[in-house]
């Protein structure tokens, strides 16, 4: 029988069927453990007597509470956050785990740093602390975020209990103009289908637009499916998936690489496959997005205006957001830009943001930071000298870490500052209590630091030519 | 894990749609190391002005604040898959969340935890949730072997679970435990699946 990609993957990871209501005993391949989710799942297995059943399989980094100050050092000046460090690099000593601690040459944010190390590879079934564990879809495994509870579970005992997802195929068609990007094309997505369009399912992103997106591209639109309450997004990986993976350190090499390669390319939807659901959306059509209220899902165009209507939601998110009904979004003054997370902080994402920037000067009055997704991509980001061209027009270039995303650490926004933000979420109080955040691609927010407010990046590139 | 069966107790009503994790549980309660404390945190930013109880949040209201069930809007717990979030609304004494739709992580917490998500059909929902606005008609009793949810004065409402979901939370049950009793069955999945991977 014709099977989907998600079928194929929970097919041969079921090590028992517990019931008719679909749920199973799933054996997962690999975990992410970071800081903040962890501590008391290993505070559960210590009293309990459990041991970690795989420790291979287990990679942990510290990501969100970490400062990124340029100059950083081990010492950690706020005393909760220093405790969860300490307390996961205690946890990894004592059941064997690797861990990438603050200092490490790897440190950087999970979703980031997890593929940029091989650690995730096609036909994998991933699990981790944190719902953009939906990032993973891109190479073709299946990623989904889970709590702290699972996370003991599957510590103890390499699997979880499952229940299966209905199926959603998404089918992205044509070109992308200009200056339109795969952040757009997401949340194009999250705002046709609504925050709960996805909610139990797994989608799978098809179409002839998937194989001209990158690798990385891949990553930022199966990150935010979870922002329409996906619990995992696929796109069956190609040769570009292959060629990004082979020669990454924890990629097979040689003879098993081959042996990988000839698996891997059986990961697709068989033709035929039956899709529970099925949305088709034309990407040609698309125009640079920007969200306008404190949900993922409430997001126009560039060249669009927050609803004019009394819905209720509505009402509260523009009471919060400081907006009026049938406002236009461009022209909007922010007062903080910044570029980061694991949505939007890979390599693409600031080579994309130093094109806008290079020549430029950020707008007086705007406080513009550029935190990495991990050391090795800002490693990499001087090595080509995007730092220094960013530096030059007034961003502050960091040190990575989830960073302001979602602020838990030093770098979070006070009440009524507007931020145009490459992040995933928008939610009240994510970015600092009373913050304000547009949510747009990395090259939409260097331009509104450079204007000092929400506009077109077309339009911005266009002048200079 | 305390097992749930019959509890009978005030039910708040708090409607908004796609409520998330951040909102219910803000960053500055992720912290710690420990589950403990997190009573505090359960809606903080819209609990507290200025660090006093803000009278005009429901939960601080004398007919709503010893609830022990929330009627909610859809996409209830949305966002972040911070576990915290359901730590600190048991801490608060909320033992069942009644919704027309439920995240899925925020789904799995709960389950984890004993705390009962209970999805019903919107109408029903919305039914629910006018009828817990009036502070004379805001106790229910939850009857979970029974899959029943009655009021006095109200036709009782039935509702689904997978059974499972339902014998883990009437057992309070230890989900480590039960997997661990399949070791063996486990440790010959492994081996068969790895020798086919041996790249793993």
């Amino acid at each position: 029988m014709a099977k989907t990609l998600y079928h194929k993957h929970i097919d041969s990871h079921t090590i028992a069927r517990l019931d008719d209501d679909g749920h199973v005993l799933l054996y997962i391949d690999r975990q992410v453990l970071n800081e903040y989710t962890s501590p008391q799942a290993f505070s559960g297995l210590r009293q309990a007597g459990r041991k970690v059943a795989r420790p291979q399989a287990q990679l942990t980094v510290v990501d969100h509470v970490n400062p990124t100050t340029p100059n950083r050092i081990a010492l950690v000046t706020d005393s909760q956050a220093a405790r969860q460090i300490s307390y996961l690099a205690e946890n990894c000593r004592d059941f064997g785990l690797e861990h990438l601690d603050i200092l490490d040459v790897h440190q950087g944010i999970e979703h980031v740093v997890a593929p940029e190390l091989g650690f995730i590879l096609p036909g994998m079934v991933v699990a981790a602390g944190d719902s953009h564990t939906t990032t993973y879809g891109a190479l073709g495994a299946f990623g989904f975020g889970i709590g702290t509870s699972q996370i003991e579970h599957l510590l103890a005992t390499q699997t979880l209990v499952y229940k299966q997802l209905k199926t959603m195929r998404v089918t992205l068609s044509g070109a992308l103009g200009p200056w339109v990007s795969a952040k757009d094309i997401i949340m194009a997505l999250v705002a046709k289908i609504g925050a709960d369009g996805a909610t139990g399912y797994a989608i799978e992103f098809a179409g002839s637009t998937v194989k001209d997106i990158s690798v990385e591209g891949r990553m930022t639109i199966c990150n935010m499916a979870v922002e329409a309450g996906a619990r995992g997004a696929f796109m069956a990986p190609d040769d570009k998936v292959f060629a990004y993976l082979k020669d990454k350190p924890r990629a097979p090499k040689g003879e098993l690489w081959d042996q990988a390669l000839a698996q891997w390319q059986q990961l697709y939807s068989d033709p035929g496959a039956h899709f529970d659901q099925e949305v088709a959306l034309d990407v040609g059509a698309l125009a640079p997005m920007v969200s306008w209220g404190t949900s993922p899902d409430q997001a126009t165009t560039i060249g669009g205006a927050v609803p004019n209507d009394a819905d209720a939601q509505h009402r509260r998110a523009l009471d919060y957001m400081a907006l009026s009904p049938a406002q236009a979004l461009s022209g909007l003054a922010i007062s903080h830009a910044f570029i980061g997370s694991c949505t939007n902080a890979r390599i693409e994402d600031l080579r994309l943001a130093a094109q806008v920037a290079k020549g430029r000067k950020v707008a007086k009055g705007v406080r513009a930071l550029v935190v990495p997704g991990s050391s090795a991509v800002r490693r990499q980001a001087e090595a080509e000298g995007l730092a220094q061209t960013l530096m030059e027009a007034g961003f502050e270039w960091r040190q990575s870490g989830c960073s302001m995303c979602l602020a838990m650490n030093d770098d979070v926004l006070g009440p009524g500052d507007r931020c145009a933000s490459s992040t995933n979420r928008n939610f009240e109080g994510r970015q600092g209590a009373g913050a304000r955040t547009h949510l747009m691609s990395p090259a939409m927010v260097a331009a509104a630091a450079i204007t000092g407010a929400l506009v077109d990046v077309r339009t911005l590139m266009e002048e200079s030519v | 894990m305390r097992p749930f069966d019959v509890e009978t107790g005030i039910a708040a009503p708090y409607g908004a749609a796609n409520v998330d994790t951040d909102v219910i549980m803000p960053k500055q309660f992720l912290k710690g190391i420990d589950r403990s404390g997190l009573d505090k945190g359960v809606f903080f930013d819209q609990r507290f002005l200025h660090d006093q109880p803000n009278p005009g949040f429901i939960l601080n209201q004398a007919a709503w604040q010893q609830a022990a069930f929330l009627v909610v809007g859809p996409n209830f717990g949305c966002g972040s898959s911070r576990e915290h979030a359901v730590w600190g609304l048991m801490q608060l004494g909320i033992r069942a969340i009644i919704g027309s739709s439920f995240a899925g992580i925020f789904f799995d917490n709960c389950q984890r935890n004993g705390l009962l998500l209970i999805e019903l059909p919107e109408p029903e929902t919305a039914a629910l949730l006018a009828r817990v606005s009036h502070p004379q008609h805001n106790r229910l009793t939850i009857n979970l072997g029974a899959q029943r949810i009655s009021a006095d004065g109200m036709a009782d409402i039935a509702f689904e679970i997978d059974g499972l979901r339902k014998a883990a939370i009437l057992a309070g049950q230890d989900a480590i435990g039960v997997t661990l009793q399949r070791a063996a069955d486990i440790a010959a999945f492994e081996q068969r699946y790895l020798g086919e991977r041996p790249w793993l």
